[in-house]
């Protein structure tokens, strides 16, 4: 087991380098020149020399590469162009809101899509099936900015429950942190129990016509029981790996999320530095996403051997 | 009150309930306290439908619309789901054809006949436990303790059938139904579990009710059989009077579809040439690894076979013998470790993908299952010419030659038009055939052609591809599990095991005469042995 993992984390090391490279070519070469911003418009041409080669941008670009990637395993990421703040820093601090609103969004989800598809399948083809179904329809096909001022216009605005905007770290109390965090995480989560109870329902109708599920009935074991335990552990594959590719999904890119109810995350920073043009958070920042992303494709990897003994022997 | 355990009564079941679409029209059958009733029948009998019926287990497409089904006296159709489960696996159990299927297969083996106890009875967690090892003691698996706690692929084929007999007799049901227990298993083991089955019901005082296709499983299990056609019962007779005097032509058919195992004589030789030959063919599985190397597996080793034009060679084997792999290797689906491969003249086996495309017309195959190797979302008549255009033959000439194959294989030459599922597994069959013969190959490589079908619709393809081979001068490769059907069609017979040629001969000879043990084992545990089926008599009273 421990050398599987061992296995899969060196497996990662070039897909990162891989991106890294693709990162790093990807904004040298796409037009705008980022002295240029900083400048503004009335700089001279020295002004903008100047500017350039403290930043480095007239070094060749292998160079640039390599003496960005050693810093960067010094910890060092660079300084934001815009801001003049060591980039780590930035996305430190916006790191909270993100993660929070990433956690709150998926457990709710799970917690409700997971049942919602089991009875789903279970009651297949009959009116909870179809009210399943349309709530995931729904689900997949309302923007996610739609449903966010529908919730501010209902629940802010009309019943003044919940506040319009804003985010409060846990650290304040968890009350204060709920009561912030709740719309968004409604908003969010509608798309996720569509997409989770949609999987679960599909794996779960396939998995209900397979021997052993006529096996635990032909045992005379409760329904409920052959459900849970007999089916939907059979189902868990499919199951946690949409979990883990949503997780990744809302870590490193719920930017209209954040923007609809004003949160601090990393959505908001990635905006504003494409905006800007602040290539070392941009950079930063893709490399933190596709970081996300490997990392919970390991944990997935791991979990589908816990999950499913078969696939430890291969 | 009689001493019947299971009581059947004008069983009828039909599809959306409805009266005109029947699949089971009136069965009536009763089993005794140590009875084993044989079902017996080919697919779409009604047989495992009628079993499900009695287990409360049916599709919900389909319902029974009359009749009754009563255990001990008390009636189950309409029986409330709650009494149903209670006495499932106390009052009547049923184990099933494949067991590796038939177990969950990321819960450990033991929990899986722990929960009967947990739902059935009052026993706590620690005794609960010591019966379910008891139980597996009984049903014979070695080393409980371990097996306790594994997985089901980690067992088997025979030991996870006995875990499936340990789940179902473990609260000691009345009745027992076993739905082609042994269909999945190699000879060896379903001879074991066939004594196991026997044992059990002795000790338990169970009624059996055992469904099977294979004629010889029944000589060997059965008290009383029913036979069964397109869900109708054809007739009921204690086994020795239906093996001896079948009442019906149905029955009659049945019978005389069993291969025998009697092994033919090898006809006269009538050409010398060798249209496939292989000289130490070895194909060794894993060895590699980046980190740790894989364990080594030699599926095939120094296989060295010569096939004639118009003649068929056997090669027999349980699952695992390598039968298969020497199969893939020779058609190139596989690369072959070393050795080499001979087709028309010329060693194929180190050729590369692009150099094997003009030779693949010489050799073609047939697998075992006709309805997952057509593509059935294309017409059979495309699927037919699809290798002609390949070779560039002209569309037109290829549709008339697919047309006339068609017909060659006893199928209307209009079929070209239509799709795999509108034609039955024999047809399917049938087609798959016609489909390597449009490549006018010198040999025919049948990977386990005949095992998923009917034993009428086997005996019908194993008829046809004897003309065809004495009608185009086919050399036939023949893989089989199969003794019965290996004795019927070979002129040579190579016996298999753990990748290794263990007896190589004519078909007579190996078959009739056995030299190794191996092949000893492999005839002794073929069910139905002692019976000349055909001839309606034991092979003892054989004139």
């Amino acid at each position: 087991m421990l050398g599987y993992i061992l296995q899969r984390i060196l497996s990662a090391i070039p897909v990162m380098l891989f991106v890294a490279l693709f990162v790093f070519l990807l904004l040298r070469l796409t037009p705008g020149d980022p002295a240029a911003i900083i400048a503004g418009d009335s700089a001279t041409p020295e002004q903008l020399e100047a500017i350039r080669t403290s930043l480095g941008l007239n070094d060749p670009l292998l160079t640039q590469f390599f003496s960005w990637i050693g810093n960067m395993f010094q910890g060092d990421f660079g300084t934001s162009i815009l801001s003049g703040k060591p980039v780590i820093e930035l996305i430190a601090a916006r790191m909270e809101p993100t993660i929070s609103l990433a956690l709150t969004t998926i457990t709710l989800s799970v917690v409700i899509a997971v049942p919602l598809g089991v009875i789903a399948a279970w009651k297949h083809d009959t009116l909870i099936d179809r009210i399943v179904m349309l709530i995931s329809v729904l689900g997949f096909s309302v923007p996610v900015f739609v449903i966010g001022y529908m919730m501010i216009s209902l629940f802010s605005m009309k019943l003044g429950w919940f506040p319009v905007q804003g985010f409060k770290p846990i650290g304040d109390g968890i009350g204060p942190f709920l009561h912030r965090i709740a719309l968004p995480t409604f908003t969010l989560t509608l798309l996720y129990i569509a997409l989770i109870a949609r999987i679960t329902r599909t794996s779960m109708l396939e998995i209900l016509g397979d021997d052993y599920v006529r096996t635990a009935r032909a045992k005379g074991l409760p329904e409920r029981y052959v459900l849970m335990r007999h089916a939907l552990r059979n189902c868990s594959v499919p199951i946690i790996t949409v979990i883990g590719i949503g997780l990744a999904l809302i870590i490193s890119g719920v930017v209209v999320t954040e923007s609809v109810f004003n949160l601090p995350g990393l959505g908001r920073l990635t905006v504003d530095a494409v905006l800007a043009r602040d290539y070392p958070v941009i950079q930063a920042v893709i490399l933190l996403a596709s970081l996300v992303y490997v990392v919970i494709n390991l944990l997935i990897d791991i979990a589908y051997v816990l999950l499913d003994p078969r696939i430890r022997l291969s | 009150m009689s001493n019947n355990i299971l009581d059947i009564n004008n069983l009828r079941i039909a599809l959306n309930g409805d009266e005109d679409k029947q699949v089971v029209k009136g069965l009536n059958l009763s089993i005794e306290v140590g009875q084993t009733m044989c079902l017996v029948g080919e697919s779409g009998s009604g047989k495992s439908l009628s079993a499900l019926a009695t287990m409360g287990l049916l599709p919900s497409v389909l319902s029974p619309i009359a009749g009754s089904i009563e255990l001990k006296g008390e009636e189950l159709l309409g029986a409330a789901p709650a009494r149903m489960r209670a006495l499932r696996a106390t009052g009547v159990s049923m184990i099933f054809q494949e067991p590796m299927t038939a177990l969950n297969p990321v819960v450990r083996v033991g929990q899986q006949i722990e929960e009967v106890l947990e739902f059935h009875s009052n026993l706590s967690k620690s005794e609960r436990r010591k019966r379910v090892l008891e139980m597996m003691e009984h049903v014979h698996l070695p080393d409980i303790e371990k097996m306790y706690r594994s997985f089901p692929h980690q067992l088997s084929g025979g030991q996870r059938q006995r875990i499936m007999i340990a789940m179902a007799l473990v609260m000691r049901p009345q009745l027992l139904i076993a739905d082609e227990p042994t269909t999945a298993l190699d000879v060896t083991t379903q001879a074991q579990i066939l004594k196991l089955i026997r044992e059990l019901r002795e000790e338990q005082g169970a009624a059996v009710l055992f469904i099977t296709h294979d004629m010889g499983v029944v000589s060997e299990i059965a008290d009383d059989v029913t036979v069964l056609k397109l869900g109708e019962v054809m007739e009921t007779q204690k086994v020795e009077a239906l093996l001896r005097n079948p009442q019906t032509e149905y029955t009659r058919g049945l019978l005389r579809s069993v291969p025998s195992q009697v092994p033919r004589m090898a006809r006269e030789l009538g050409s010398q040439e060798i249209v496939l030959g292989t000289d130490n063919l070895c194909k060794t599985y894993g060895g590699k690894g980046f980190i740790k190397k894989s364990r080594e597996v030699k599926a095939a080793q120094d296989i060295s076979i010569k096939l004639m034009k118009g003649r068929t060679l056997g090669i027999v084997g349980e699952s695992g013998s390598g039968k298969s792999t020497v199969a893939r290797c020779i058609m190139r689906l596989v690369d072959p470790t070393s050795g080499s491969i001979t087709i028309g003249g010329k060693d194929i086996a180190n050729l590369s993908q692009k150099e094997l495309k003009p030779e693949r017309k010489n050799f073609q195959i047939v697998f075992q299952d006709p309805m997952r190797s057509l593509n059935p979302r294309i017409e059979v008549g495309q699927s037919i010419i699809e290798g002609p255009l390949n070779f560039g033959v002209p569309y037109n000439e290829a549709m008339d030659r697919a047309r006339e194959l068609l017909e060659l294989v006893g199928l209307p030459g209009s079929a070209v038009d239509r799709f795999p599922h509108q034609f039955s597994g024999g047809q399917r069959q049938r087609i798959a055939i016609a489909r390597a013969l449009a490549m006018d190959p010198d040999v025919l490589v049948a990977d386990e052609a005949v095992s998923a079908l009917d034993v009428s619709v086997q005996a019908q393809v194993l008829e046809l591809l004897a003309e065809l081979q004495e009608r185009l001068g086919l050399g036939i490769l023949f893989i089989t599990h199969d003794l019965g059907v290996a004795a019927q069609i070979c002129d040579e017979v190579i016996v298999m095991q753990r990748g290794q040629i263990v007896e190589y001969g004519p078909a007579a000879q190996v078959l009739g005469e056995p030299q190794q043990d191996y092949t000893k084992a492999l005839i002794a545990a073929a069910p139905g042995k002692h019976w000349d089926f055909a001839n309606f008599r034991p092979f003892s009273e054989a004139p």
